[in-house]
Protein backbone atom coordinates (compact mmCIF):
# COMPACT_ATOMS: atom_id res chain seq x y z
CA UNK A 1 0.00 0.00 0.00
CA UNK A 2 1.20 3.30 -0.79
CA UNK A 3 1.16 6.06 1.14
CA UNK A 4 -0.80 8.80 0.71
CA UNK A 5 0.47 11.72 -0.01
CA UNK A 6 -0.27 14.16 3.00
CA UNK A 7 -2.41 17.02 2.43
CA UNK A 8 -0.41 20.29 1.89
CA UNK A 9 -1.98 22.28 4.11
CA UNK A 10 -2.10 19.71 7.04
CA UNK A 11 1.67 19.26 6.54
CA UNK A 12 2.20 22.48 7.12
CA UNK A 13 0.29 22.56 10.09
CA UNK A 14 2.06 19.45 11.56
CA UNK A 15 4.91 21.44 10.58
CA UNK A 16 4.04 24.70 12.32
CA UNK A 17 2.42 23.09 15.36
CA UNK A 18 5.75 20.61 15.93
CA UNK A 19 7.90 23.73 15.47
CA UNK A 20 6.34 25.83 18.43
CA UNK A 21 7.04 22.99 20.50
CA UNK A 22 10.10 23.75 22.50
CA UNK A 23 13.49 21.40 21.89
CA UNK A 24 13.13 21.24 25.95
CA UNK A 25 9.82 19.75 25.96
CA UNK A 26 9.58 17.72 22.61
CA UNK A 27 10.44 14.53 23.92
CA UNK A 28 7.59 14.88 26.74
CA UNK A 29 5.17 16.27 24.15
CA UNK A 30 5.44 13.70 21.45
CA UNK A 31 5.15 11.13 23.76
CA UNK A 32 1.86 12.34 25.54
CA UNK A 33 1.08 12.26 22.27
CA UNK A 34 1.57 9.00 21.73
CA UNK A 35 1.01 8.85 17.81
CA UNK A 36 4.79 8.48 17.07
CA UNK A 37 6.35 5.29 17.99
CA UNK A 38 9.13 4.58 20.03
CA UNK A 39 11.52 3.16 17.14
CA UNK A 40 10.32 6.08 15.13
CA UNK A 41 11.55 8.19 17.45
CA UNK A 42 14.82 6.18 17.22
CA UNK A 43 14.85 6.91 13.94
CA UNK A 44 15.47 10.85 14.30
CA UNK A 45 18.50 12.31 14.66
CA UNK A 46 17.71 15.32 17.35
CA UNK A 47 20.97 16.79 17.13
CA UNK A 48 20.09 18.33 14.08
CA UNK A 49 18.72 21.77 13.45
CA UNK A 50 15.48 22.54 14.64
CA UNK A 51 13.81 23.34 11.24
CA UNK A 52 15.35 19.65 10.12
CA UNK A 53 14.22 17.71 13.45
CA UNK A 54 10.84 18.98 12.85
CA UNK A 55 11.03 18.11 8.89
CA UNK A 56 11.88 14.62 9.99
CA UNK A 57 9.18 14.54 12.15
CA UNK A 58 6.43 15.51 10.07
CA UNK A 59 8.02 12.79 7.28
CA UNK A 60 7.21 10.04 9.96
CA UNK A 61 3.51 11.73 10.97
CA UNK A 62 2.94 11.31 6.72
CA UNK A 63 3.62 8.02 6.99
CA UNK A 64 1.78 6.91 9.58
CA UNK A 65 -1.40 8.65 7.93
CA UNK A 66 -1.88 11.67 10.58
CA UNK A 67 -5.41 13.00 10.41
CA UNK A 68 -5.98 16.46 11.16
CA UNK A 69 -7.64 15.18 14.13
CA UNK A 70 -4.10 13.44 15.59
CA UNK A 71 -2.72 17.43 14.61
CA UNK A 72 -5.68 18.88 16.77
CA UNK A 73 -4.47 16.62 19.94
CA UNK A 74 -1.19 17.08 19.45
CA UNK A 75 -2.31 21.25 19.33
CA UNK A 76 -4.34 20.31 22.65
CA UNK A 77 -1.47 18.56 24.57
CA UNK A 78 0.96 21.68 23.33
CA UNK A 79 -1.58 24.22 24.98
CA UNK A 80 -1.84 22.25 27.88
CA UNK A 81 1.83 22.33 28.57
CA UNK A 82 1.48 25.99 27.97
CA UNK A 83 -1.76 26.96 29.17
CA UNK A 84 -0.53 30.27 30.58
CA UNK A 85 -0.21 31.88 27.20
CA UNK A 86 -3.87 32.24 26.82
CA UNK A 87 -6.19 34.27 28.59
CA UNK A 88 -9.12 32.18 29.98
CA UNK A 89 -12.66 33.65 30.80
CA UNK A 90 -15.47 31.67 33.01
CA UNK A 91 -18.39 30.70 32.54
CA UNK A 92 -21.20 29.33 34.78
CA UNK A 93 -24.15 27.48 33.34
CA UNK A 94 -27.13 26.73 35.25
CA UNK A 95 -30.41 24.09 35.50
CA UNK A 96 -33.38 25.47 35.20
CA UNK A 97 -35.19 25.05 38.51
CA UNK A 98 -37.20 21.59 38.14
CA UNK A 99 -35.06 20.01 35.86
CA UNK A 100 -33.75 16.21 36.39
CA UNK A 101 -30.65 15.70 37.46
CA UNK A 102 -29.19 13.57 34.65
CA UNK A 103 -26.32 11.29 35.14
CA UNK A 104 -23.48 12.87 32.89
CA UNK A 105 -22.59 10.55 30.03
CA UNK A 106 -19.07 12.06 28.51
CA UNK A 107 -19.75 10.80 25.12
CA UNK A 108 -23.01 12.02 24.58
CA UNK A 109 -22.14 15.42 25.69
CA UNK A 110 -19.27 14.88 23.07
CA UNK A 111 -21.42 13.59 20.37
CA UNK A 112 -24.02 16.60 21.24
CA UNK A 113 -21.71 19.46 21.42
CA UNK A 114 -20.28 18.98 17.95
CA UNK A 115 -23.25 17.90 16.32
CA UNK A 116 -24.55 21.17 17.83
CA UNK A 117 -21.55 23.39 15.92
CA UNK A 118 -21.14 21.44 13.09
CA UNK A 119 -25.27 22.08 11.97
CA UNK A 120 -24.78 25.92 12.43
CA UNK A 121 -21.28 25.85 10.71
CA UNK A 122 -21.04 23.99 8.40
CA UNK A 123 -17.10 24.34 8.64
CA UNK A 124 -15.96 23.35 12.12
CA UNK A 125 -12.85 21.19 13.61
CA UNK A 126 -14.04 20.07 16.97
CA UNK A 127 -11.71 17.66 19.08
CA UNK A 128 -11.29 16.67 22.46
CA UNK A 129 -8.79 15.09 24.73
CA UNK A 130 -9.99 13.85 28.09
CA UNK A 131 -8.25 15.18 31.60
CA UNK A 132 -7.96 14.86 35.20
CA UNK A 133 -10.99 15.26 37.67
CA UNK A 134 -13.66 14.10 34.93
CA UNK A 135 -12.80 17.12 32.67
CA UNK A 136 -12.56 17.38 28.93
CA UNK A 137 -10.68 19.77 26.84
CA UNK A 138 -12.01 20.72 23.89
CA UNK A 139 -10.40 22.53 20.78
CA UNK A 140 -12.91 24.09 18.45
CA UNK A 141 -11.31 25.42 14.88
CA UNK A 142 -13.70 27.91 13.31
CA UNK A 143 -14.65 28.01 9.65
CA UNK A 144 -18.29 29.39 8.33
CA UNK A 145 -20.21 27.98 5.52
CA UNK A 146 -18.00 28.92 2.79
CA UNK A 147 -14.66 29.11 4.25
CA UNK A 148 -12.48 25.98 5.51
CA UNK A 149 -11.89 25.84 9.44
CA UNK A 150 -8.67 27.98 10.38
CA UNK A 151 -7.02 25.79 12.00
CA UNK A 152 -4.19 28.72 13.59
CA UNK A 153 -6.78 30.57 15.70
CA UNK A 154 -8.28 27.91 17.68
CA UNK A 155 -10.91 28.21 20.81
CA UNK A 156 -10.25 25.96 23.97
CA UNK A 157 -13.27 24.95 26.10
CA UNK A 158 -12.29 22.86 29.38
CA UNK A 159 -14.96 22.14 30.81
CA UNK A 160 -15.50 20.46 34.17
CA UNK A 161 -18.62 17.87 34.05
CA UNK A 162 -18.71 17.28 37.37
CA UNK A 163 -19.67 21.14 37.68
CA UNK A 164 -21.17 24.39 36.22
CA UNK A 165 -18.14 25.57 35.33
CA UNK A 166 -16.15 26.00 31.54
CA UNK A 167 -13.35 27.79 31.19
CA UNK A 168 -12.51 29.06 27.52
CA UNK A 169 -9.45 30.35 25.56
CA UNK A 170 -10.67 34.14 24.32
CA UNK A 171 -10.80 33.63 21.02
CA UNK A 172 -9.61 36.55 18.69
CA UNK A 173 -13.37 35.54 16.64
CA UNK A 174 -15.57 36.83 19.09
CA UNK A 175 -18.93 36.25 17.27
CA UNK A 176 -18.46 32.57 17.70
CA UNK A 177 -19.06 32.90 21.58
CA UNK A 178 -23.04 32.84 21.60
CA UNK A 179 -23.10 29.67 19.58
CA UNK A 180 -19.95 27.79 21.61
CA UNK A 181 -22.23 28.58 25.33
CA UNK A 182 -25.28 27.31 23.14
CA UNK A 183 -23.83 24.48 22.23
CA UNK A 184 -21.92 23.82 25.67
CA UNK A 185 -25.28 24.62 27.74
CA UNK A 186 -27.18 21.82 25.96
CA UNK A 187 -24.73 19.18 25.05
CA UNK A 188 -24.59 19.56 29.15
CA UNK A 189 -28.10 19.16 29.72
CA UNK A 190 -28.08 22.96 31.30
CA UNK A 191 -30.72 25.63 30.89
CA UNK A 192 -28.19 28.71 30.87
CA UNK A 193 -24.93 29.92 30.97
CA UNK A 194 -23.52 33.52 32.38
CA UNK A 195 -19.64 34.95 32.00
CA UNK A 196 -18.46 35.29 35.32
CA UNK A 197 -16.31 38.42 35.61
CA UNK A 198 -13.35 36.81 36.40
CA UNK A 199 -10.65 35.96 34.25
CA UNK A 200 -6.90 35.76 33.97
CA UNK A 201 -3.80 33.79 32.18
CA UNK A 202 -3.66 31.05 35.03
CA UNK A 203 -5.88 28.43 34.50
CA UNK A 204 -5.28 26.58 37.61
CA UNK A 205 -5.79 29.70 40.00
CA UNK A 206 -9.10 30.35 38.68
CA UNK A 207 -10.22 26.56 38.95
CA UNK A 208 -8.94 27.10 42.29
CA UNK A 209 -11.12 30.24 43.20
CA UNK A 210 -14.35 28.81 41.79
CA UNK A 211 -14.13 25.35 43.69
CA UNK A 212 -13.08 27.37 45.80
CA UNK A 213 -10.09 25.70 46.72
CA UNK A 214 -7.37 28.20 47.63
CA UNK A 215 -7.50 28.31 51.37
CA UNK A 216 -5.95 24.88 51.24
CA UNK A 217 -2.66 24.33 49.94
CA UNK A 218 -2.26 23.80 45.98
CA UNK A 219 0.16 23.83 43.58
CA UNK A 220 0.80 26.50 41.04
CA UNK A 221 3.77 26.08 38.61
CA UNK A 222 5.37 29.51 40.31
CA UNK A 223 4.39 29.14 44.09
CA UNK A 224 5.73 33.05 44.93
CA UNK A 225 6.12 33.43 48.55
CA UNK A 226 6.02 37.48 50.22
CA UNK A 227 7.91 39.96 47.04
CA UNK A 228 9.42 41.36 49.55
CA UNK A 229 12.14 39.70 51.63
CA UNK A 230 10.55 38.99 55.13
CA UNK A 231 7.48 41.37 54.36
CA UNK A 232 5.19 38.90 55.99
CA UNK A 233 7.54 36.86 57.93
CA UNK A 234 8.08 40.16 59.54
CA UNK A 235 8.37 37.79 62.92
CA UNK A 236 7.89 40.37 66.03
CA UNK A 237 10.58 38.14 68.12
CA UNK A 238 13.83 39.61 66.39
CA UNK A 239 16.82 40.71 67.93
CA UNK A 240 16.42 42.07 71.04
CA UNK A 241 18.74 44.89 70.18
CA UNK A 242 16.13 46.15 68.14
CA UNK A 243 13.09 47.87 69.78
CA UNK A 244 10.21 48.33 67.59
CA UNK A 245 7.93 51.38 68.71
CA UNK A 246 4.84 50.57 67.35
CA UNK A 247 4.80 46.68 68.00
CA UNK A 248 0.84 46.97 69.01
CA UNK A 249 0.24 48.40 66.05
CA UNK A 250 2.53 45.98 63.89
CA UNK A 251 0.64 42.98 65.50
CA UNK A 252 -2.47 44.16 65.18
CA UNK A 253 -1.99 44.60 61.34
CA UNK A 254 -0.27 41.04 61.40
CA UNK A 255 -3.37 39.72 62.86
CA UNK A 256 -5.56 41.34 60.72
CA UNK A 257 -3.50 40.37 57.33
CA UNK A 258 -3.76 36.96 58.40
CA UNK A 259 -7.15 36.89 59.11
CA UNK A 260 -8.15 38.37 55.71
CA UNK A 261 -5.72 36.32 54.10
CA UNK A 262 -5.06 33.33 55.30
CA UNK A 263 -1.84 31.00 55.51
CA UNK A 264 -2.02 29.30 52.52
CA UNK A 265 -0.62 30.72 49.40
CA UNK A 266 -3.18 32.99 47.18
CA UNK A 267 -4.55 32.18 43.94
CA UNK A 268 -2.10 34.11 41.28
CA UNK A 269 -4.49 36.71 39.47
CA UNK A 270 -2.53 39.21 37.37
CA UNK A 271 -5.03 42.46 37.52
CA UNK A 272 -8.27 43.61 39.12
CA UNK A 273 -10.07 46.03 37.04
CA UNK A 274 -12.79 48.42 38.99
CA UNK A 275 -15.23 50.66 36.60
CA UNK A 276 -16.89 53.18 38.43
CA UNK A 277 -19.83 55.10 37.93
CA UNK A 278 -21.30 57.24 40.66
CA UNK A 279 -21.96 60.84 40.87
CA UNK A 280 -19.56 63.55 42.10
CA UNK A 281 -19.63 63.72 45.72
CA UNK A 282 -18.58 67.00 47.60
CA UNK A 283 -18.68 68.03 50.99
CA UNK A 284 -18.03 72.04 49.42
CA UNK A 285 -21.30 73.23 48.66
CA UNK A 286 -21.63 74.75 44.80
CA UNK A 287 -18.76 72.83 43.11
CA UNK A 288 -18.90 73.00 39.15
CA UNK A 289 -19.44 68.66 39.38
CA UNK A 290 -20.99 69.50 42.62
CA UNK A 291 -24.54 70.04 40.40
CA UNK A 292 -23.39 67.46 37.56
CA UNK A 293 -26.41 64.88 36.96
CA UNK A 294 -24.66 62.39 35.42
CA UNK A 295 -22.16 59.89 37.08
CA UNK A 296 -18.36 60.27 36.42
CA UNK A 297 -17.02 57.47 34.30
CA UNK A 298 -13.55 56.18 35.90
CA UNK A 299 -11.78 53.26 35.60
CA UNK A 300 -9.03 51.89 37.90
CA UNK A 301 -6.74 48.82 37.00
CA UNK A 302 -4.09 47.38 39.35
CA UNK A 303 -1.30 45.14 37.83
CA UNK A 304 0.60 42.42 38.95
CA UNK A 305 2.96 39.77 38.52
CA UNK A 306 0.67 38.01 41.29
CA UNK A 307 -2.07 40.75 42.36
CA UNK A 308 -3.16 38.82 45.18
CA UNK A 309 0.14 38.22 47.04
CA UNK A 310 0.86 41.80 46.58
CA UNK A 311 -2.37 43.42 48.27
CA UNK A 312 -1.51 41.04 51.13
CA UNK A 313 2.03 42.53 51.53
CA UNK A 314 0.88 46.10 51.24
CA UNK A 315 -0.15 46.48 55.11
CA UNK A 316 2.53 44.39 56.73
CA UNK A 317 5.22 46.75 54.39
CA UNK A 318 3.40 50.11 55.30
CA UNK A 319 2.11 51.11 52.20
CA UNK A 320 -1.24 50.99 53.31
CA UNK A 321 -3.69 50.73 56.32
CA UNK A 322 -4.93 47.60 57.81
CA UNK A 323 -7.90 46.06 56.50
CA UNK A 324 -7.50 46.87 53.16
CA UNK A 325 -10.71 47.75 51.30
CA UNK A 326 -13.02 45.06 50.95
CA UNK A 327 -13.28 45.55 47.30
CA UNK A 328 -9.99 44.27 46.89
CA UNK A 329 -9.80 41.67 49.41
CA UNK A 330 -13.33 40.13 48.33
CA UNK A 331 -11.78 39.10 45.23
CA UNK A 332 -11.07 34.83 45.20
CA UNK A 333 -14.23 34.96 47.43
CA UNK A 334 -16.50 36.77 44.71
CA UNK A 335 -14.91 35.17 42.71
CA UNK A 336 -14.31 38.09 40.91
CA UNK A 337 -11.89 40.61 39.04
CA UNK A 338 -13.74 42.64 37.28
CA UNK A 339 -16.10 45.29 39.31
CA UNK A 340 -19.07 47.84 38.66
CA UNK A 341 -19.52 50.27 41.30
CA UNK A 342 -22.66 52.49 41.20
CA UNK A 343 -24.58 54.62 43.41
CA UNK A 344 -26.52 52.59 45.32
CA UNK B 1 29.20 53.71 78.35
CA UNK B 2 25.53 53.31 77.62
CA UNK B 3 24.42 51.78 74.37
CA UNK B 4 23.90 54.27 70.87
CA UNK B 5 20.94 54.08 70.09
CA UNK B 6 19.59 55.53 66.39
CA UNK B 7 15.52 56.04 65.73
CA UNK B 8 14.52 54.78 61.95
CA UNK B 9 11.49 56.61 61.41
CA UNK B 10 9.56 56.06 58.67
CA UNK B 11 6.60 53.95 57.21
CA UNK B 12 7.91 51.85 55.36
CA UNK B 13 8.39 48.44 57.85
CA UNK B 14 9.81 46.32 55.67
CA UNK B 15 13.12 48.93 54.65
CA UNK B 16 13.47 49.60 58.39
CA UNK B 17 13.57 46.31 59.58
CA UNK B 18 16.58 45.95 56.35
CA UNK B 19 18.65 48.80 57.75
CA UNK B 20 18.02 48.03 61.22
CA UNK B 21 19.41 44.28 60.72
CA UNK B 22 22.43 45.57 58.50
CA UNK B 23 22.99 48.24 61.27
CA UNK B 24 23.73 45.64 63.81
CA UNK B 25 25.80 44.16 61.51
CA UNK B 26 28.34 46.80 60.93
CA UNK B 27 31.60 47.59 62.78
CA UNK B 28 30.52 49.59 66.16
CA UNK B 29 33.00 49.56 68.95
CA UNK B 30 29.99 50.67 70.89
CA UNK B 31 27.22 48.32 72.25
CA UNK B 32 24.20 49.13 69.55
CA UNK B 33 20.65 49.25 69.66
CA UNK B 34 18.12 50.33 67.06
CA UNK B 35 14.66 51.62 67.97
CA UNK B 36 12.43 51.44 64.92
CA UNK B 37 8.62 54.23 64.56
CA UNK B 38 6.93 54.50 62.23
CA UNK B 39 6.00 58.46 62.85
CA UNK B 40 6.38 60.96 65.74
CA UNK B 41 5.22 61.97 68.11
CA UNK B 42 6.17 59.00 70.15
CA UNK B 43 3.60 57.38 72.51
CA UNK B 44 4.76 58.99 75.90
CA UNK B 45 4.21 55.97 78.68
CA UNK B 46 6.93 53.44 77.25
CA UNK B 47 10.62 53.41 79.39
CA UNK B 48 12.78 54.03 76.39
CA UNK B 49 16.45 54.51 75.60
CA UNK B 50 18.29 57.62 75.23
CA UNK B 51 18.16 58.57 71.56
CA UNK B 52 21.48 59.31 70.03
CA UNK B 53 20.27 60.30 66.13
CA UNK B 54 17.17 60.41 64.16
CA UNK B 55 16.80 59.11 60.40
CA UNK B 56 13.96 59.63 58.98
CA UNK B 57 13.40 57.61 56.09
CA UNK B 58 11.86 58.72 52.66
CA UNK B 59 10.78 56.45 50.07
CA UNK B 60 10.64 58.39 46.86
CA UNK B 61 8.10 55.77 45.23
CA UNK B 62 5.63 56.57 48.18
CA UNK B 63 4.20 60.48 48.59
CA UNK B 64 2.63 58.75 52.10
CA UNK B 65 6.12 58.12 53.53
CA UNK B 66 7.43 61.92 52.62
CA UNK B 67 4.13 63.28 53.87
CA UNK B 68 4.23 61.36 57.29
CA UNK B 69 7.82 62.37 57.80
CA UNK B 70 6.82 65.97 57.33
CA UNK B 71 4.43 65.71 59.55
CA UNK B 72 6.59 64.08 62.70
CA UNK B 73 9.10 66.87 62.20
CA UNK B 74 6.72 69.12 63.54
CA UNK B 75 6.69 67.09 67.02
CA UNK B 76 10.69 66.81 66.89
CA UNK B 77 12.00 68.91 69.69
CA UNK B 78 14.80 71.88 68.36
CA UNK B 79 17.30 70.27 70.16
CA UNK B 80 18.19 67.49 67.88
CA UNK B 81 18.50 69.22 65.15
CA UNK B 82 21.84 70.58 66.20
CA UNK B 83 23.20 67.44 64.51
CA UNK B 84 21.59 64.86 65.48
CA UNK B 85 18.94 64.53 63.02
CA UNK B 86 19.68 62.55 58.92
CA UNK B 87 17.26 62.40 55.97
CA UNK B 88 17.75 59.10 53.98
CA UNK B 89 15.48 59.16 50.77
CA UNK B 90 15.32 55.36 49.17
CA UNK B 91 14.57 54.51 45.39
CA UNK B 92 16.29 56.86 43.94
CA UNK B 93 17.78 54.02 41.28
CA UNK B 94 14.53 53.86 40.01
CA UNK B 95 13.22 57.10 38.40
CA UNK B 96 10.27 55.64 36.61
CA UNK B 97 8.87 54.60 40.06
CA UNK B 98 9.54 58.04 41.72
CA UNK B 99 6.62 60.23 42.70
CA UNK B 100 8.58 62.40 44.48
CA UNK B 101 11.18 64.99 43.38
CA UNK B 102 14.64 64.50 44.21
CA UNK B 103 14.27 68.72 44.39
CA UNK B 104 11.45 68.00 47.66
CA UNK B 105 13.37 66.08 49.57
CA UNK B 106 16.70 68.06 49.10
CA UNK B 107 14.70 71.51 50.41
CA UNK B 108 13.22 69.28 53.04
CA UNK B 109 16.89 68.85 54.16
CA UNK B 110 17.61 72.03 53.74
CA UNK B 111 14.98 73.61 55.69
CA UNK B 112 15.76 71.84 58.99
CA UNK B 113 18.99 72.28 58.29
CA UNK B 114 20.37 68.44 58.45
CA UNK B 115 22.05 66.23 56.03
CA UNK B 116 20.33 63.94 53.32
CA UNK B 117 21.71 60.71 52.30
CA UNK B 118 20.55 58.88 49.26
CA UNK B 119 20.85 54.93 49.34
CA UNK B 120 18.70 51.89 47.58
CA UNK B 121 17.61 50.04 51.01
CA UNK B 122 16.54 47.11 48.56
CA UNK B 123 20.41 46.51 47.13
CA UNK B 124 22.13 44.81 49.74
CA UNK B 125 25.72 46.00 49.61
CA UNK B 126 24.47 49.69 49.40
CA UNK B 127 22.48 49.09 52.00
CA UNK B 128 25.23 47.79 54.08
CA UNK B 129 27.96 50.44 53.09
CA UNK B 130 25.10 53.22 54.35
CA UNK B 131 24.66 51.19 57.50
CA UNK B 132 28.18 51.46 58.12
CA UNK B 133 27.89 55.24 57.36
CA UNK B 134 25.24 55.50 59.93
CA UNK B 135 26.75 53.80 62.39
CA UNK B 136 29.79 56.06 62.36
CA UNK B 137 27.44 58.85 62.03
CA UNK B 138 25.86 57.44 65.35
CA UNK B 139 29.13 57.27 67.27
CA UNK B 140 30.08 60.59 66.58
CA UNK B 141 26.63 62.08 67.56
CA UNK B 142 26.14 59.80 71.00
CA UNK B 143 29.77 61.62 71.82
CA UNK B 144 31.83 57.90 71.57
CA UNK B 145 34.08 59.60 69.42
CA UNK B 146 36.24 61.68 71.27
CA UNK B 147 37.21 65.49 69.95
CA UNK B 148 34.22 65.48 67.26
CA UNK B 149 30.85 66.78 68.22
CA UNK B 150 26.97 66.32 66.68
CA UNK B 151 27.51 69.62 65.89
CA UNK B 152 31.19 69.58 64.26
CA UNK B 153 30.25 67.02 61.91
CA UNK B 154 26.91 68.71 60.85
CA UNK B 155 29.19 72.17 59.87
CA UNK B 156 31.78 69.12 58.23
CA UNK B 157 29.21 67.82 55.96
CA UNK B 158 27.47 71.14 55.15
CA UNK B 159 30.30 72.16 53.36
CA UNK B 160 31.20 69.19 51.28
CA UNK B 161 28.02 67.53 50.67
CA UNK B 162 25.06 69.75 50.55
CA UNK B 163 25.71 72.63 48.44
CA UNK B 164 23.45 75.01 49.78
CA UNK B 165 20.51 75.68 47.22
CA UNK B 166 21.53 79.21 46.19
CA UNK B 167 24.55 76.85 44.40
CA UNK B 168 22.46 74.16 42.63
Amino acid sequence: MSAKEMDETLAEFFRRTILKIPMTEMMTILKTWNFLSENQLQTVNFRQRKESIVQDLVLLCEENHASLNDAAHLDIIYTQFHRHQKIWDVFQMSKAPGDDIDLFDMEQFKSSFKKILQRALKNVTVSFRDAEENSVWIRIAWGTQYKKPNQYKPAYVVYYSQTPYAFTSSSRLKSNLPLLGQALTVASKHHQIVKMDLRSRYLDSLKAIVFKQYNQSFETHNCTTSLQEGSLGLDINMDSRIIHENKVEKERVQRVTQEIFGDYPQPRLEFAQYKLETKFKSDLNGGILAEREEPLRCLVKFSSPHLLEALKSLAPAGIADAPLSPLLTCIPNKGKNYFKIRDK
Amino acid sequence: MPAVVPSLVGTEDALLQQLADSMLKADCTSELKVHLARSLPLPCSVNRPRIDLIVFVVNLHSKLSLQSVEESLCHLDAAFFLGKVAFLATGAGRDSHCSIHRNTVVKLAHTYRSPLLFCDLEIEDFRAAMAQRLVRLLQICAGHVPGVSALNLLSLMRGSENPSLEDL
